[in-house]
């Protein structure tokens, strides 16, 4: 059951979200035999390598294989095991695509994909290991479930929500220090987004460390007496019909916010939503179909346009085409 | 050592499946019949011999595992899991019919039996591993068996799963390769030969064997011996003949996937019975 409590102040993790993956995966093993921890040479990168340390019988880091992983991940979730595979993103999807295609997903294998260095936060690894497009592969997969936490907390909370379930999962999650939205101890349902902040103007949906940015324009909007409702739609698939229904009918314009293209992206999804719903305006904030490029996060921010900044613009572009009456 | 008479009986079980298996197809129109014929007698072995299994209880967790990698042989699997006894034979004909329980390729979650889904080459060797890594770290017993065609090892995921399982020891898998010498295109040697097999899974660490792939004793035999072979995964790349004793396929330069007349299948079937009866 969700039970959501977001932080009354808003400051970065003291613990990189790659801990919180190691600490939450040695959580459940220590009571769940099923856990497998795969990785395709990148075990240092994410940190599992005290997770191999206790459990040497249940870590395995295959080599550089990720087409092998993805297959090997499924066969041993045929036996009852539950897999969390780790790679880089671009390697989790693009690279092993007909193999999480097929041998996860078709197969109807139960796996947890873990795909890291979403968009941006590649930073210096530049455009090779840069993934805009990781989650448009995944939503392409039939019954796969994608979620890209904004925190540790809901990273952590929705690990251990998915031992309960049967399936394909697709984690997109940054390493490092990202900012705290949520206290601990808050529970996610998968396909049910959470409301960050109430408003009635227009709704700004986010995800990952798109969430505190999509916090930060509606602060600066609420000066301008703009009162921007804010949502965190970290479940990209299956996204959360009703509160994005809700959102066009109560607010009457959308601003997505995402580290990833805008091309089948979450701004893709929550406009499927949208048109089918209730067909408000609608602005993408998010890569506009572009190859990664290497650079510091803040550099790649502005220069692909996921800032705050950039959400406000949106927000007053969308809010004169609520005003025009022209969606 | 199989007795002669278990050897007839393998034999004319050999013979049973390409029967199944052409009728099918046969009563279908058209189907991949070249990769089927060439793997008979191997699927007879496995599930008349060597493998663990209830047909009654397909679940059953003692059980050894088949993953057919080259999915496409799936109606061989099928013929051999009727004959069996996990269904009737008459649901074979039903193949590649809407909502039938026998695609093309293989389907763990349509046929009873089938142990992993498969179809796209290359992929059903990961999966096999990760079955066997599984049965490996819970300690059990059991065996894996992997069929493997020979353009199929032309992907190069095979060929990290084999890299895989002999640094592993996974000396609960044991795989074959059907070598029938042809692809979909031609001959292996024309379009990307393969070279020595059995020396390229042996320098991964891998005990091979090469034998007569329509021999069910030498099949018996290698099998016998992989399965006492402890530390490491075994081979047996199978010398077979694509479309194997079946009139309108074998020798024929096209024979992976043809459109079959009604007298093809009768000449055939006729070819078959009589090799049954000469075997009984």
């Amino acid at each position: 059951m969700m039970s959501v409590k977001p932080v009354a102040e808003r400051v970065k993790e003291t613990a990189e979200m790659r801990k919180a993956f190691c600490d939450t995966l040695l959580d459940i093993a220590a009571t769940d035999r099923r856990v497998v921890v795969l990785d395709a040479d990148l075990m240092s990168s994410i940190g599992t390598v005290k997770f191999m340390e206790k459990y040497p019988d249940r870590a395995f880091d295959v080599g550089v294989q990720e087409a092998n992983m993805m297959g090997i991940a499924a066969g041993l979730s045929v036996t009852g095991k539950i897999p969390f595979a780790h790679t880089f993103g671009p390697f989790a999807t693009r690279r092993a695509f007909d193999q999480v295609f097929l041998s996860c997903g078709y197969n109807r294998a139960n796996v947890r994909i873990m795909g890291s260095d979403p968009g941006v936060t590649a930073a210096f690894n530049g455009g090779t290991h840069m993934p805009f497009e990781d989650m448009g592969l995944m939503r392409n997969i039939p019954e796969a479930i994608l979620v890209e936490p904004a925190d540790n907390v809901q990273l952590s909370a929705l690990m251990k929500a998915s031992m309960d379930r049967y399936g394909l999962f697709y984690f997109r999650i940054s390493r490092k220090q990202v900012i705290k939205i949520y206290e601990e101890g808050s529970q996610f349902d998968f396909g049910r987004a959470v409301l960050l902040r109430e408003g009635r103007d227009l709704t700004i949906i986010a995800s990952g460390i798109m969430v505190d940015d999509g916090l930060k324009a509606a602060e600066i909007l609420a000066q301008e007496g703009i009162n921007a409702r804010v949502v965190d739609s970290f479940c990209w698939k299956p996204i959360d019909r009703e509160m994005v229904a809700a959102a066009a009918r109560e607010t009457g314009a959308i601003v997505t916010a995402e580290n990833h293209n805008v091309i089948n992206g979450l701004g893709s999804a929550v406009a499927e939503v949208v048109v089918e719903e209730c067909p408000v305006p609608v602005e993408r904030v998010g890569v506009q179909d572009r190859f990664g490029q290497v650079g510091p996060v803040d550099f790649l921010r502005r220069e692909y346009g996921l800032t705050p900044d950039n959400i406000v613009a949106a927000a007053r572009r969308v809010l004169a085409r609520k005003r025009g009456g022209c969606c | 050592m199989l007795t002669e008479e278990k050897t007839r009986e393998l034999r004319r079980l050999a013979t049973r499946i390409r029967l199944e298996t052409v009728k099918a197809l046969g009563h279908l129109g058209f189907g991949h019949i070249g990769g089927t014929m060439s793997v008979a007698e191997l699927l007879a072995v496995l599930y008349w011999e060597a493998m663990k299994v209830r047909p009654e209880d397909p679940q059953w967790p003692e059980r050894d595992w088949l993953v057919c990698s080259k999915g496409h042989a799936g109606p061989a699997v099928y013929a051999a899991l009727a004959l069996r006894g996990y269904f009737p034979l008459t649901e074979l004909l039903t193949i590649n019919t809407p909502g039938t329980r026998f695609p093309s390729h293989c389907d763990r979650n349509l046929t009873i039996g089938v142990d992993m889904t498969t179809g796209s080459l290359g992929q059903g060797s990961s999966l096999a591993v990760g079955v066997a890594l599984g049965l490996k770290i819970d300690d059990k017993p059991n065996n894996v068996y992997l069929i493997l065609g020979d353009g199929e090892i032309q992907e190069g995921q095979v060929w990290e799963a084999i890299m895989f399982a002999g640094y592993r020891r996974l000396d609960n898998l044991i795989a074959f390769v059907d070598y029938n010498k042809q692809q979909l295109d031609g001959y292996t040697k024309d379009i990307l030969d393969l070279g020595d097999v059995a020396g390229k899974f042996a320098a991964f660490g891998w005990q091979a064997f090469d034998v007569d792939g329509h021999s069910v004793a030498a099949i018996h035999r290698a099998v016998t011996e992989a399965k006492q072979t402890a530390g490491r995964p075994s081979v047996v790349v199978l010398n077979t003949v694509k479309g194997k004793d079946c009139v309108f396929a074998e020798g024929k330069k096209a024979n992976h996937h043809v459109v079959i007349s009604r007298e093809d299948v009768e000449a055939a079937v006729s070819c078959l019975e009589k090799k049954l009866e000469e075997l009984s």
